[in-house]
């Protein structure tokens, strides 16, 4: 994951847009998978060509949880906190993942290594409650059996 | 594949799909919803085929990786057609004894058959299987038999003959009359009909008008939207042409969260599939009318599932809803006419127009026609999604289909309507489900999240949690709902943590209030449902929490701890060697004590307690008990003969 | 363009089509409360206080008045109970944020809302989008926008546009309802500025 993306890049999926304005979020998803998060001169780059304000872009990356304007520990951590893993008892495997790798959802650590996020329904109810890491889902999670799967990636 | 250019082509093209179609060719149809792959489904499908390879069956053997199929308790799920036999929680290890027994030999491998959990009986077809049995799969059915990335499959079935019918068989008039006399009432949240909100588009004035599919299901819980798009994605597109038809739209939007990959990556083949075959595009079946459709990722914002929040957020601006004093489908997208249903709506639009309003009508109520999916999760034994005809009593879907509560708990109440809706207790379970019935009850339809909560739930809890979930998706704009609900989640947290104080219920009251009537969109308006539905109908917990600081459903972390009953404890050791916190402390033979400052209330010791001591305890509302004295500690065991 | 004839506190108003309650009301002289409405603005309709009762066809509701235009036979009536008691709550709402505005604190007498009654919040935004609206409208320089969504929600300027042009305009500072614009102002100001010394020896 580099620090920049190159602007080449950056043409080419506002291109393929059309330079749009109105695919501004389109084209900020893109970025945002490839990329895995959205530099501040990226942003820029793309105000310039799709002629939106930087006020507009901000408040879009900051606006929606897809976007990220800091980067991502190499393992993503996904805790369901829907209603039916809520009830299943959710919280208590947020906080064992807490307190293993010292971060509050939405944050990343300092070696960069997990990023720990809330989502809201992973549409998996039935194995709730659910973590995932890296896409693979874990199911059916008690305090101590997350502490099992974490150590894994340790 | 060439365009077919009238309802004729499409038919000689359907039959040439048919006379290469064997219904008796064996087939092994492989539920792969998110749901099913999430439990192994793509190993299964792994080993299907390789097993399919090694022994030497490629064209005689179809394996059919079809969309969900609704029983994700039991996931992953097989059908082996042509006898339907159904299999369940199947892993690839179960693969070779499912060739060698029921392809090869036509026998049947009882051990992964569907077993009744009262009589224990083995049950073979899906249609026999109580949660099956009951419901009603009009929209949610063909799910099981159509692999949602073949458009064949679809047109097998039957696939885009409701929308040759209209193009070319009906006026335009003519389809939205058909609609409107079917009283398809949206199914994305407030129960508006369909065909009213249609005629609105269709009259208003302009040249260009835009049909929307909301796909952007943020209820925590739910998650109907996102197994018909995933598992039937032309059924969608079908509908939503049609509807393009009946008001003159020339151009659709597909809003679908980017957080449903698959979904996203169905419903885009799906387009292509339906552009090469002339069913999008210029000169639909020759019919003249033209149509196209672009899909729009939603970024992750709840707020968005808010029509003019949404339509906002498609002409690529964050979505901040705005006032509706003048209509979305007059004033919509771009300010131009706009309808907006959910995947669920335009899904039931194909059906109507094939067989008719009439037959629609015969299910469900005098105000709620047709079948609802609801997401039935929570505290329940069958978690999955099932169609149920309107008017079916709710404790018939949560005991008959649902199969009741799991663990032998008691059912407490159950919530419907996503964040937005309410909970209904247990005196209310006869109550026929319907958009204007559960109103009624201070919940409400929504999309059709159905949450079973058994005893262990706490109410608060769950007002906090709704209360928690709206005050961080709330867009910000307005105050009633950025302040109020910020305000709201404090004094709910003071409650649930033990800080709450007289008064906080009717300041509550108060901010509720102004939410409901001065809140901008219908996010803020409704976010106090939660909490003034669990005080509707369990003000007893509110004010346990407030006024004896006990959590009476020994849920809330803050009010309860954990004690080992001494007179019970069998020095096991498994909360011991269990606890992640190291609070402890115990030995051979010695009963086990809980050291309360060093205990995170996690709950482990609690659950590897084994049963048959059932000696940690949660306590609320009372102070723990000091420590048996150390030289007390001794287990005596009883003695096995006495 | 058409006339439009409704009634405001029991007043006969004369309006033309395409007004919004807000301006036919001001138009004869009776006042509504607002914190993010301005006449060379877009309607907004965020601050939620100008709200009022209509009455149209027999089904009175509360709408905001600063957006819902006018209609002919209309009945409006401005300071019913239960409209003052939501402007009463969201008054107190917003000096958890801003105590000490004059604006706030003059309309909290009128209303008579408690100054105390919520916990104090740290940020003194009212996010009323006064600067935000001005600036991308009226300047268009975009200068100044927000940031985030919910409780969270924040101006935020853009420190390459705010160094060239907040400077020598900051037509925004007057609109604020309270002092947190300033604040903010400076406080970028003093990020994006490069330190004095070096400025002095690099030129």
């Amino acid at each position: 994951m580099s620090a920049v993306m190159d602007n080449e890049r950056i043409d080419q999926i506002v291109a393929k847009h059309d330079g749009e304005p109105s695919s501004l979020i389109q084209v900020l998803l893109e970025i945002q998978s490839e990329h895995h998060w959205l530099p501040m001169d990226v942003l820029k780059r793309v105000s310039q060509k799709l002629q939106v304000p930087m006020t507009r872009i901000q408040h879009i990356a900051t606006f929606y949880k897809a976007f990220s304007l800091v980067p991502k520990g190499s393992h993503e951590i996904h805790i369901c906190v829907g209603t039916a893993c809520h009830v299943r008892g959710a919280q208590r495997v947020l906080d064992m993942v807490e307190d293993m790798t010292g971060i509050k959802p939405g944050e990343t650590d300092l070696d960069l290594k997990f990023s720990l996020e809330t989502v809201n329904c992973l549409g998996c109810c039935a194995l709730g409650p659910v973590m995932e890491i890296d896409g693979k889902t874990h199911g059916k999670m008690t305090p101590a059996e997350t502490a099992d799967v974490l150590k894994n990636y340790n | 594949m060439s365009r077919l250019n009238s309802p004729a082509e499409l038919e000689e093209f359907r039959q040439g799909i048919l006379s290469k179609r064997d219904p008796d060719k064996p087939c092994i149809t492989l539920c792969t919803g998110s749901a099913c792959l999430a439990s192994g489904s793509a190993g299964v499908a792994e080993a299907i085929e390789a097993e399919i390879e090694k022994q030497g069956l490629q064209g005689q053997v179809e394996i059919r990786k079809t969309g969900c199929h609704g029983f994700c308790e039991r996931g992953p799920i097989i059908v082996k057609n042509p006898e339907g036999i159904c299999y369940f929680q199947i892993e690839p290890g179960d693969v070779p004894e499912i060739f060698s027994e029921t392809v090869k030999e036509k026998k049947i491998v009882e051990r992964l058959l569907y077993s009744d959990p009262d009589s224990g009986e083995k049950i073979v077809h899906e249609d026999e299987i109580p949660f099956y049995k009951n419901q009603e799969r009009l929209v949610f059915g063909s799910n099981g038999s159509i692999d949602p990335k073949s458009i064949e499959d679809y047109l097998a079935i039957g696939g885009y003959g409701a929308l040759a019918k209209a193009l070319v068989g009906m006026s335009s008039e003519e389809v939205l009359e058909e609609v409107k006399k079917s009283n398809l009432r949206g199914r994305g949240g407030g129960g508006f009909p369909a065909g009213i909100k249609w005629e609105g588009s269709r009259n208003a004035p302009g040249d260009i008008k835009y049909v929307i599919v909301n796909a952007d299901e943020g209820d925590p819980g739910a998650y109907m939207d996102r197994s018909l798009l995933e598992g039937n994605p032309h059924a969608i597109l079908e509908g939503l042409t049609i509807g393009a038809y009946a008001i003159g739209a020339c151009e659709g939007y597909i809003y679908v969260r980017q957080e449903y990959p698959l979904a996203v990556e169905n419903v885009m083949l799906a387009i292509k599939q339906a552009e090469e075959l002339g069913f999008l595009g210029e000169n639909i079946l020759g019919s003249g009318f033209n149509f196209k459709v672009i899909v729009h990722q939603g970024a992750g914002a709840f707020v968005c599932g808010e029509s003019t929040a949404l339509m906002t957020a498609l002409e690529g601006r964050v979505g901040e809803p705005r006032p509706k004093y003048i209509r979305s489908n007059i004033k919509g997208l771009w300010n131009r006419p706009s309808v907006l249903n959910n995947v669920e709506t335009w899904a039931n639009v194909p059906l109507i127009i094939s067989k008719g309003a009439e037959w629609f009508t015969q299910f469900g109520t005098e105000g709620s026609k047709g079948t609802k999916i609801f997401s039935l999760v929570g505290k329940i034994t069958n978690t999955g999604l099932v169609e149920v005809p309107m008017g079916m009593t709710l404790r018939d879907i949560i005991f008959k289909i649902g199969g009741g509560i799991p663990g032998g708990k008691k059912f407490k109440a159950v919530q419907t309507g996503g964040p937005s809706g309410g909970c209904i207790p247990e005196e209310l379970l006869d109550l026929e489900v319907g958009f204007d019935e559960l109103s009624k009850a201070g919940s409400m339809m929504g999309s059709g999240g159905m949450i079973v909560l058994d005893e262990d739930t706490c109410m608060v809890d769950v007002a906090r949690y709704f209360m928690a979930f709206l005050a961080d998706e709330s867009c910000g704009k307005c105050v009633p709902c950025r302040e109020g609900l910020r305000q709201m989640l404090k004094i709910l947290t003071n409650i649930t943590e033990g800080r709450g104080k007289e008064g906080d219920i009717e300041l509550l009251e108060e901010l509720s209030e102004t939410a409901k009537e001065a809140a901008l969109c219908a996010l803020g308006q409704s976010a106090p449902n939660p909490f003034l539905s669990t005080l509707r109908y369990f003000r007893d917990e509110y004010e346990a929490h407030i006024k004896e600081k006990r959590c009476p459903a020994l849920s809330c972390k803050e009010l309860i701890a954990y004690y080992i009953d001494p007179d019970k404890c069998q020095a096991c050791g498994r909360c011991l060697k269990n606890c992640p916190a190291e609070a402890i402390i115990g030995g051979k033979k010695k009963i086990h004590i809980i050291d309360q400052e060093k205990c995170t209330k996690c709950g482990t010791c609690f659950e590897v307690c084994p049963a048959k001591f059932a000696a940690v305890t949660k306590i609320s509302g009372v102070p723990v008990p000091p420590p048996v004295p150390e030289e007390e500690r001794t287990v005596i065991k009883k003695s096995k003969k006495q | 363009m058409s006339e439009i004839l409704l009634e405001i506190d029991g007043k006969e108003v004369k309006a033309t089509a395409g007004m919004t309650i807000l301006e036919a009301a001001q138009s004869v002289g009776i006042s509504i409360p607002t914190l993010c409405h301005h006449e060379k603005l877009e309607p907004f309709g965020g601050c939620r206080l100008c709200t009022v009762e209509v009455e149209v066809r027999g089904r009175t509701r509360l709408v905001v008045s600063c957006v819902y235009p006018v209609e002919d036979g209309l009945v409006v009536r401005t300071r019913t109970e239960k409209v003052e008691r939501i402007r009463k709550t969201i008054l107190e709402l917003l000096l958890a944020h801003a105590p000490d505005s004059f604006v706030l604190q003059d309309l909290a007498r009128e209303y008579g809302a408690d100054r105390d009654r919520y916990e104090k919040e740290a940020s003194f935004c009212i996010h009323c989008g006064l600067c935000v609206r001005y600036c991308a409208e009226v300047k268009k320089k975009h200068a100044v926008g927000f940031i985030d969504r919910g409780s969270k929600k924040e101006i935020c300027f853009i420190p390459e546009i705010a160094a060239e042009e907040c400077w020598d305009c900051k037509e925004c500072f007057p609109l604020c309802p309270t002092e947190a614009l300033q604040a903010a102002f400076v406080l970028t100001l003093a990020l994006t500025s490069p330190p004095p010394v070096a400025d002095k020896t690099g030129s």
